[in-house]
């Protein structure tokens, strides 16, 4: 199996082919919870990579070790550990990012990509691509809770990456020389314009979710296996229990054997 | 015998089409159109010009973009225009009637499928967005007939609003019933005319467009529980009946023929269904105003309905009665 892959094929499959959150709907909730900036979905983003990279390369390392009986509490305890340091850490150093998260930063813990990736992939691959997996599958989370942001709060706002030096309060009180974001409400004003505050509410998060998942749908449809082209009869889910179906299958059968002899 | 012709069903076709009934409905609406130029002046013919015609556009594109029939020949999007600009008020800021336009077309209406597959009635779900979007100015009423004096900002409550804090006395501050019911209040542009709705509304009725049943289901259970809330007092429930869009929503919105169930039996529960939430949120919410709500809501619960309602076919038996005779 672990010839056939390449590291890079692991990473870019998480970004569009099979995006967490767009194409494989898993954590839909911190994803609808959290997007109502662009910053909260950076700050929970990076968070949850930083547990995904991490328990992914922990469980593949333990594969062998964890009897399948138990696997899942085994899992849980040591995606628990890394959301608990990671908790911690954003407690210390980006404290705004933790209220503005709440209760959905120690909730990475029941995260469904975290668990679907450590039971589907880091199980069953070795620690290198497990955590090249990871990386993919995170970024490809992150890109997703961006975009959906962005729309957000464009949109039901009008304001921009809002926010973003409580974010980089790491790198200093004033790495951005005082800039907080775009705000476009004085120039929508001006215009006799304002933001559609449906956006940031959940009725609007469902909506541009909804929008996303169809434009990556469309764009994912292009790549990855050709669909089967079906026509005719075997377009039919009766097919396999049609008495018609069967004898015409059968007639081709029949030809092919005949062509052959 | 060359006469008779074999062909597959339906036999009997009725001259009726998407078309000529959606021509009755515009023309329903026209009283309640010109009540609402008299009463609030040229700006609600403005308003509903930019909604109808918003609606039609969207319409337009929506179908081309998805590689479908254009459908704008139907009139349907002319009625969900009109619908839309009757359920805003008439200081709405233009812009925010093309937001509504596009959710109540390509939203509601062609990512479901275009005419006869929208889940919830197209004008309702624009006006809900627009409502949470643009929560002042949906609730800025202007006061009727002072646009003639050149007056831009005379802004009123509307009744609903005076009648929330009703304390057993009716306000001084509210229109007379007779006012109410030419629609002399603050209000949208097409729910303020009690006259012109009913107009409209016996028009559906003589030519058959609509059924009576879920209007009179929807208005007897508000005015049953309106008369149980007001401790028998008349003239509240009176007032309940004739403010807000209670009519318009009976009459024009919760009657869609795809939103609503076809069984009389479910049109019943419909119609009481819409009631009793219209009524509970008037009486105990936030909200003063609650039909497009109900309306929303009982539309979604449709398909449930007409599950519970399915007619049995005569010479039918339960199954479990089929089961114990065949267990005997």
């Amino acid at each position: 199996m672990a010839e056939k892959k390449s590291l890079g094929k692991e990473f870019s499959k998480g970004l569009i082919r099979e995006n967490p959150v767009l194409r494989l709907v898993l954590g839909t909730c911190p994803t609808l919870a959290v997007t109502t900036s662009v910053t909260n979905a950076i700050g929970m983003g990076v968070a949850a990579t930083i547990v995904l990279v991490c328990s992914n390369i922990v469980i593949s390392a333990l594969r062998k070790v964890i009897p399948s009986k138990v696997r899942i509490p085994a899992y849980i305890v040591i995606i628990a550990s890394f959301v608990t340091i990671v908790q911690l850490l954003v407690k210390a150093f980006v404290p705004a990012l933790d209220t503005a998260l709440g209760a959905f930063l120690p909730l990475i813990v029941v995260n469904c990509i975290i668990l679907g990736r450590a039971e589907a992939f880091a199980s069953k691959n070795t620690v290198l691509y497990s955590a090249v997996d990871g990386l993919g599958m995170g970024v490809g989370f992150t890109a997703a809770l961006c975009l959906m942001g962005t729309c957000r709060e464009i949109l039901g706002a009008g304001t921009f990456l809002n926010g973003i030096q409580d974010l980089l309060v790491l790198f200093g009180d004033n790495v951005l020389g005082g800039w907080n974001g775009f705000d476009f409400n004085g120039g929508l004003s001006a215009v006799g314009l304002q933001p559609i505050t449906l956006f940031i509410l959940p009725a609007g998060g469902f909506f541009v979710f909804g929008i996303l998942m169809a434009l990556a749908n469309k764009i994912a449809a292009g790549k990855g296996k050709p669909k089967a082209e079906l026509h005719g009869c075997a377009h039919c889910p009766m097919a396999g229990s049609c008495a018609k179906y069967a004898a015409e299958n059968e007639t081709c059968e029949e030809k092919k054997e005949e062509v052959a002899s | 015998m060359k006469n008779l012709t074999v062909s597959a069903s339906p036999h009997v076709r009725s001259s009726e089409t998407v078309t000529g009934i959606m021509l009755d409905v515009i023309i329903a609406l026209v009283p309640s159109l010109v009540a609402s130029v008299i009463l609030f002046g040229f700006r609600s013919l403005l308003v509903t010009a930019v909604c109808v015609a918003s609606c039609v556009v969207f319409e337009f594109a929506a179908r081309k973009i998805m590689k479908r029939d254009v459908t704008i020949g139907d009139l349907s999007a002319v009625v969900t225009g009109l619908l839309l600009a009757f359920n805003l008020p008439v200081s709405i800021p233009l812009w925010m009637c093309l937001v509504g336009s596009f959710f109540a077309i390509v939203v509601v209406k062609q990512f479901f499928g275009g005419i006869g597959q929208n889940f919830v009635n197209p004008a309702i779900g624009g006006r809900i967005v627009m409502l949470v979007s643009f929560s002042s100015a949906m609730t800025t009423w202007t006061e009727p007939l002072t646009w003639r004096n050149g007056v831009d900002a005379a802004t009123t409550a509307t009744p609903l609003s005076i009648l929330k804090s009703f304390d057993g006395a009716i306000s001084s501050d509210l229109p007379s019933l007779w006012q109410m019911f030419l629609g002399i209040r603050g209000g949208c542009l097409g729910e303020v005319s009690a006259l012109a709705l009913l107009i409209g509304g016996f028009y559906l009725l003589a030519r058959k467009v609509i059924k009576p049943t879920i209007p009179l289901c929807f208005v007897g259970t508000v005015a049953v529980i309106m008369l149980i809330a007001g401790k028998g007092d008349f003239t509240f429930v009176a007032y309940e009946l004739l403010s807000g869009g209670l009519l318009l929503g009976a009459i024009f919105m919760a009657t869609d023929y795809s939103t609503s169930p076809i069984t009389t039996k479910g049109k019943i529960l419909f119609g009481i269904g819409c009631g009793v939430i219209t009524s509970v949120i008037r009486l105990f919410a936030n909200l003063p105003e609650g039909v497009s709500y109900s309306i929303i809501l009982m539309n979604i619960l449709v398909p449930h309905i007409e599950a519970l309602t399915t007619p049995k076919p005569f010479g039918t038996v339960k199954e479990k009665k089929n089961k114990e005779e065949a267990a005997s």
